[in-house]
């Protein structure tokens, strides 16, 4: 039996999740589906961790779908970067749902919550497919299957400006995923594949033709810029971020918390397996200059999402344009294009999805006893809700990037790498950026512990200790990993080596 | 459209044409061009000609729209299980002396392993059994959606602000 999961494990991270969101809507009694997403997003976090470990001690594992072998048919190959990333992508998935049951009574009617579930669920699917697939058409279905439960379930917000928010990113995220459709599309037409590595194979040995020109380089050309764009889009890279604020601060505070700590992320992944998988570095940072592209629009987007963050008096929103922010510290990981860089991109994602993930669990807990994301509202909110707003202080620290912090961790390898590359501009606009951070999230802290108690702060309470408990949990973690970083920056590395090798896809 | 009988009648007429027609496509799709795609289609649009002829409330009691939403999951469902039955039955047949591979086990939605499993002689086996299920998955939730769409867009009352909306989804 274990022999057969463990055979089976690759698709068995898609099918659990994917057959549970039709059966959710099924059941339909709000209960009995509240506990099975839960299982389930256990079950499948369970899963993702035993494949780690499988791909860490024996190499990636290829899965054939339908039994046609590649390329013709549909592949899942799974190594080192996927499972890593599907692992935390799991995991916030099955934290964020523990924790949301408080918040979802509070904030979504009742009559709705047999199709948040699903949702849910089909959400965590498309995120998980596009990691797992090694099919670049597999890698569009799922992100779709991600994208359109996203906008369902943005739409579930409590005011009327959600379903907006919803629609923009709506329009947004399709112009971003035909974009991805068209660039697949150049591809299939240069090489006649669809698998991801085939594709690789193909144009190298067309390049080699060619006598190491890039063969059909316009059609390539294209592809790829189409390719990067459309990412970008879903990535929320500085200046295709305009979905992204009003998506995340209109969204029902659980949706939050998880897409903002999943959905960029694995659009980042889906971006590096682009660059790094298919085209080589070679031709994204020698032969077109992908990398200066990448640390300008970063540096640039840094910069003034954080200032346009410290201008936000909505919370939520002040962290959106945060994590527009901290998109630019990934990419300015991958744009180094060296293993310290890379490593500090793919930990980053996971360094982020802990933070990000553990402080919108913070607002989630004021949204529910202050009823409000309104800086105003918060004041002296600290004296009633000690433990939820000593949440956010440690939640803080990490997103400043402190040391014993996981965010210290990412910015240690980026400057290390920036360093090596003598981008020292780099470094250093890098390290003032840190402290506009510490501006956005220190008037929070101010506002919590100094100011006079607002009325409604008077009588709030302290959250439930389940709500508690979840956003210690990922809060907590932020410090865990900020110490010990086996599991996270090792992995990275690992994962990072073995995508610039080459070959190994 | 009571004022308007050669539309009512014809409407009558065709419908059962337009639903023969669906299920042509849909169990002639395994041999010809087709499928459940195409074949959801058609009969939702058999559907949706009665809500446009005979209003929606006619239609809505032909196909409730909860019994649509529960279609919706279910032909999905029927997909993904498929899938899954695939897996077990490749299970039940490896013996355990040969490493598990995809050719001495199933795969997920590896059509191969239904042979003669269910009703032999009555039901197609094999690539044609796994195809047939999976299209009449695929043809019943794209009949509900279609339709789902159709009652979203015709239910909508235009003069009707968001207020009230949320007033009558709280008495849902």
């Amino acid at each position: 039996m274990i022999e057969f999961l463990q055979y089976h494990l690759p698709v068995l991270l898609i099918a659990i999740p994917l057959i549970a969101a039709p059966l959710a809507v099924l059941l339909s009694n709000r209960y009995i589906v509240q506990s099975l997403a839960l299982a389930v997003c256990w079950t499948t976090f369970g899963l993702a961790i035993w494949m780690v470990a499988i791909v860490n001690q024996s190499g990636p594992v290829s899965y054939e779908l339908g039994g046609w072998a590649p390329p013709y048919g549909i592949e899942y190959r799974v190594d080192q970067l996927n499972s890593f990333v599907m692992m935390f992508v799991s995991g916030l998935g099955a934290m964020v749902l523990t924790y949301s049951p408080y918040s979802l009574k509070a904030e979504i009617p009742l009559s709705q919550h047999y199709l948040f579930y699903p949702m849910y669920l089909l959400c965590m699917t498309g995120l998980m497919g596009m990691c797992v697939t090694g099919d670049l058409f597999n890698v569009f279905v799922f992100l779709e299957i991600s994208s359109l439960s996203t906008y369902a379930l943005i739409s579930l917000g409590r005011t009327r400006r959600a379903p907006l928010a919803a629609f923009q990113y709506l329009i947004m995220g399709t112009i971003g995923a035909t974009f991805l459709l068209i660039g697949i599309g150049l591809l299939y037409q240069m090489t006649g594949t669809l698998n991801m590595a085939d594709i690789a194979e193909q144009l190298e040995a067309q390049r080699l033709v060619n006598d190491g020109q890039w063969a059909g380089s316009r059609t390539m050309l294209v592809a790829f810029a189409f390719l990067t764009v459309g990412l970008c889009i879903k990535m929320a890279v500085f200046p295709l971020h305009t979905w992204l604020p009003n998506a995340y601060a209109y969204a029902p505070s659980v949706v939050t918390a998880f897409v903002a700590a999943t959905a960029t992320k694995v659009s980042v992944y889906a971006f590096i397996r682009v660059v790094f998988g298919i085209f080589t570095p070679q031709f994204a940072f020698e032969l077109l200059p992908l990398d200066t592209a990448l640390w300008s629009f970063s540096l640039v987007g840094i910069f003034l999402a954080s200032i346009a963050a410290i201008f936000q008096q909505d919370v939520k929103r002040r962290l959106a344009y945060s994590s527009i922010a901290q998109i630019g510290y990934m990419l300015l990981g991958i744009s180094m294009a060296d293993v310290d860089g890379l490593s500090a991109g793919i930990v980053h994602m996971f360094n982020h999805a802990l933070i990000k993930g553990g402080l919108f669990m913070v607002v989630g807990c004021f949204v529910l006893r202050l009823g409000s994301v309104q800086m105003d509202d918060w004041k002296g909110a600290g004296r009633t809700m000690p433990w939820t707003s000593f949440a956010w202080v440690l939640g803080g620290l990490g997103l400043i990037g402190v040391p014993v912090t996981c965010g210290f961790i990412s910015k240690w390898l980026l400057l290390t790498s920036a360093i090596h590359n003598e981008l020292y501009p780099v470094a250093i606009l890098m390290l003032i950026s840190s402290l506009l951070a510490v501006v956005y999230v220190w008037q929070i802290v101010e506002v919590l512990y100094f100011e006079e108690p607002s009325e409604k702060a008077k009588h709030a309470t302290e959250v439930p200790p389940l709500m508690l408990l979840t956003t210690y949990t990922v809060v907590g973690a932020n410090i865990v990993f900020g110490v010990w970083t086996t599991y996270s920056a090792g992995l990275a590395t690992k994962a990072a080596k073995a995508l610039l090798e080459g070959g190994s896809l | 459209m009571d004022s308007f009988p050669i539309i009512r009648v014809v409407t009558k007429l065709i419908i059962p044409y337009i639903l023969l027609f669906g299920f042509y496509v849909q169990f002639h799709g395994d041999f010809g061009p087709g499928g459940g795609f195409q074949a959801g289609v058609i009969l939702a649009s058999a559907l949706i000609l009665y809500g446009l002829v005979f209003g929606l409330p006619a239609v809505k009691t032909v196909a409730p729209p909860k019994l649509i939403e529960k279609l919706i999951a279910l032909g999905v469902l029927i997909y993904a299980g498929t899938g899954v039955v695939t897996m077990l039955a490749g299970k039940a047949t490896h013996t355990g002396e040969h490493e598990l591979t995809s050719r001495t086990v199933a795969n997920f939605l590896d059509y191969g392993a239904l042979d003669h499993h269910f009703l032999p002689g009555f039901l197609p086996h094999g690539q044609h059994l796994g195809i047939f299920v999976v299209e009449f998955g695929v043809g019943i939730t794209v009949t509900a959606v279609m339709t789902m769409i159709f009652y979203c867009f015709a239910g909508r009352n235009p003069h009707a602000n968001g207020q009230s909306n949320q007033q009558s989804e709280a008495k849902a």
